[in-house]
């Protein structure tokens, strides 16, 4: 007899619950090992709760009202459940706070496109350590993560968060059409960009350097030619990533990051540092995270803080597949 | 050991013109055009493959293309999919229109009648926001084919659907009444090889934005 579960969502039988069992030791094992407590939340909050994380894509979609009409959500994502957890036990506590966690998070995605609704996210938050150092902790703490997983080919992608806002104002933009460029540029549509910065009387040669700076990507030598295209904004965020990568340079060597100008990611409340985890044997991101201080701010905590999170499964898919790779089987 | 660029190539209405732009990027395409059965081609250190104009935000927001070209029309359709738009190749140039019988006011009867118009298409989701962000209410029949005719029985008061030449509008008796919007051949590429590959990615983008401005 065949009973379904909803699509986007699976069971895990005892082969995969191993392997993926080990996975997450390995990853604790780095997140304990660096002081990082795991903790827990209920995967139900008020709706309202999540609600403050803000923006499009994070905003929690599983909703409905418990037995005396409040309005509940399943959770999309960790971050902002542990802002709340910080904010309403460790108000008074001395920072910094170090949190890590494996736990499923839920969002509508559209099953039929290989996403899932389900998933487990593995991340560790940052808060109150000082902005610059606490930055360079987590991407430290990521850098061990992957090697644990072996993803020895992954890379990670440091981008800033500001960088559009304050070169698209420097460009005199009004709110409506720095909204509509802003979004453009989150879906990297190249063309539509082009033609929002048009239309809103930028001039060409400014187009142009809009167009080329969303396109630097890669080494050190990114930073160079993004002082180049002449914004005071994009110099601004190339020393901010100069400096960024200079601390992390000391401590690890930072051999996976790349720069990337071009970085956007869909959650609203990053500001600073933000990044990315690709790896080449998977055509998904696998992770991201960043600075997030005003998030903490509108839980009513005063702090600067940082984390990531990765996609369990996902890394469990590019590890057989840097495996297989490994192997000389393509 | 990295893999050759792996390149989405549209088959249909625009295979002729990719492959054209191809040979002025450096691109050899000689084996595309032999009329061979074959789906994957090797070629000036690229692999091609061809497919279905609508598959290829499929291919390659998963990363089993690296990069790929479609129509804007094919992307506004399936705008949920995150694939990064590099460039306007400016060929395959054709409107998205609303289009009613030659005579017949049946779109703005329905419209002050009923309250609203029975549009058929095949592009739901783009006929769907272009009412709704004009504050209209329709009623949408979604076919796959010769959405032409849908007006012509009564299946549907009026018809969203891709012109080029219109020809075909022509022979159905069915003119155009709003330009939605203007659809050109685009050039996407898939976020983690964006990153990952980002010379070669690169090098073609420049390649071919200056091949499609000959």
């Amino acid at each position: 007899m065949i009973h379904p579960i909803p699509p986007g969502t699976r069971d895990v039988l005892p082969e995969e619950m191993r392997e993926l069992r080990r996975l997450q030791n390995a990853l604790l094992e780095v997140f304990e090992g660096r002081g990082y407590g795991e903790v827990a939340t209920p995967a139900l909050e008020y709706d309202e709760v999540l609600a403050r994380g803000g923006g499009r894509g994070d905003h929690a979609a599983y909703r409905f009202f418990d037995e005396s009409g409040e309005l509940l959500a399943l959770r999309s994502e960790m971050t902002v459940p542990i802002a709340r957890l910080v904010a309403t036990r460790y108000g008074q506590a001395e920072p910094p706070h170090r949190f890590c966690y494996l736990a499923g998070a839920y969002r509508a995605v559209n099953p039929q496109r290989g996403e899932m609704r389900e998933f487990i996210q593995a991340g560790v938050e940052l808060i109150g350590a000082p902005a610059a150092e606490g930055t360079v902790e987590v991407i430290e703490v990521l850098e061990a993560a992957l090697d644990a997983a072996g993803l020895g080919s992954s890379v990670i992608g440091l981008g800033d968060a500001d960088l559009y806002r304050e070169l698209l104002e420097e460009l005199g933009l009004g709110a409506e059409a720095l909204d509509a460029a802003l979004s453009r540029l989150a879906a990297h549509d190249l063309v539509g960009l082009e033609q929002e910065l048009e239309s809103a009387g930028v001039a060409a040669e400014q187009v142009a350097a809009c167009l080329a700076l969303s396109q630097l990507r890669g080494g050190p030598e990114v930073l160079e030619q993004a002082r180049a295209q002449g914004s005071a904004a994009a110099e601004r965020a190339a020393d901010r990533l100069s400096a960024l990568a200079d601390a992390l340079g000391s401590r690890t060597g930072g051999g996976r990051v790349q720069f990337d100008f071009g970085l956007m990611r869909d959650l609203s409340y990053y500001n600073g540092p933000i990044l990315e985890v690709y790896d080449p044997a998977l055509g998904r991101v696998l992770g991201g995270g960043g600075r997030y201080d005003g998030l903490m701010r509108r839980f009513g905590v005063d702090r600067s803080a940082a984390g990531f999170a990765l996609n369990l499964e996902r890394v469990h898919v590019a590890q057989i597949e840097e495996r297989r790779r490994g192997e000389g089987d393509r | 050991m990295t893999p050759p660029l792996r390149v989405a190539v549209p088959r249909g209405a625009l295979f002729g013109e990719t492959l054209d732009v191809f040979d002025s990027a450096g691109v050899d395409t000689a084996e595309l055009r032999g009329g061979s059965r074959s789906l994957i081609f090797e070629t000036s250190g690229m692999t091609l493959v061809t497919v279905r104009p609508s598959d290829v935000p499929t291919y390659v927001e998963a990363g089993a293309a690296d990069v790929g070209i479609t129509g804007k029309d094919v992307l506004l359709e399936q705008s949920d999919r995150p694939v990064y738009e590099l460039l306007d190749l400016g060929y395959g140039r054709c409107r998205m229109v609303l289009a009613g019988r030659v005579g017949s006011d049946r779109l703005g009867e329905s419209e002050r009648e009923l309250g609203m118009m029975r549009i058929a298409t095949k592009y739901p989701r783009i006929a769907e926001r272009y009412f709704e962000s004009t504050g209209r209410q329709i009623e949408l029949v979604e076919v796959k084919g010769s959405v032409e005719l849908a007006p012509l029985v009564g299946l549907s008061d009026g018809i969203v659907d891709l012109v080029a030449t219109g020809r075909t509008m022509e022979e159905n008796e069915l003119e155009v009444r709003e330009e939605i919007v203007e659809c050109t051949a685009r050039f996407v590429a898939n976020r983690v090889a964006h990153k990952l590959r980002a010379a070669e990615i690169d090098d073609l983008t420049a390649r071919l934005r200056e091949a499609s401005q000959k």
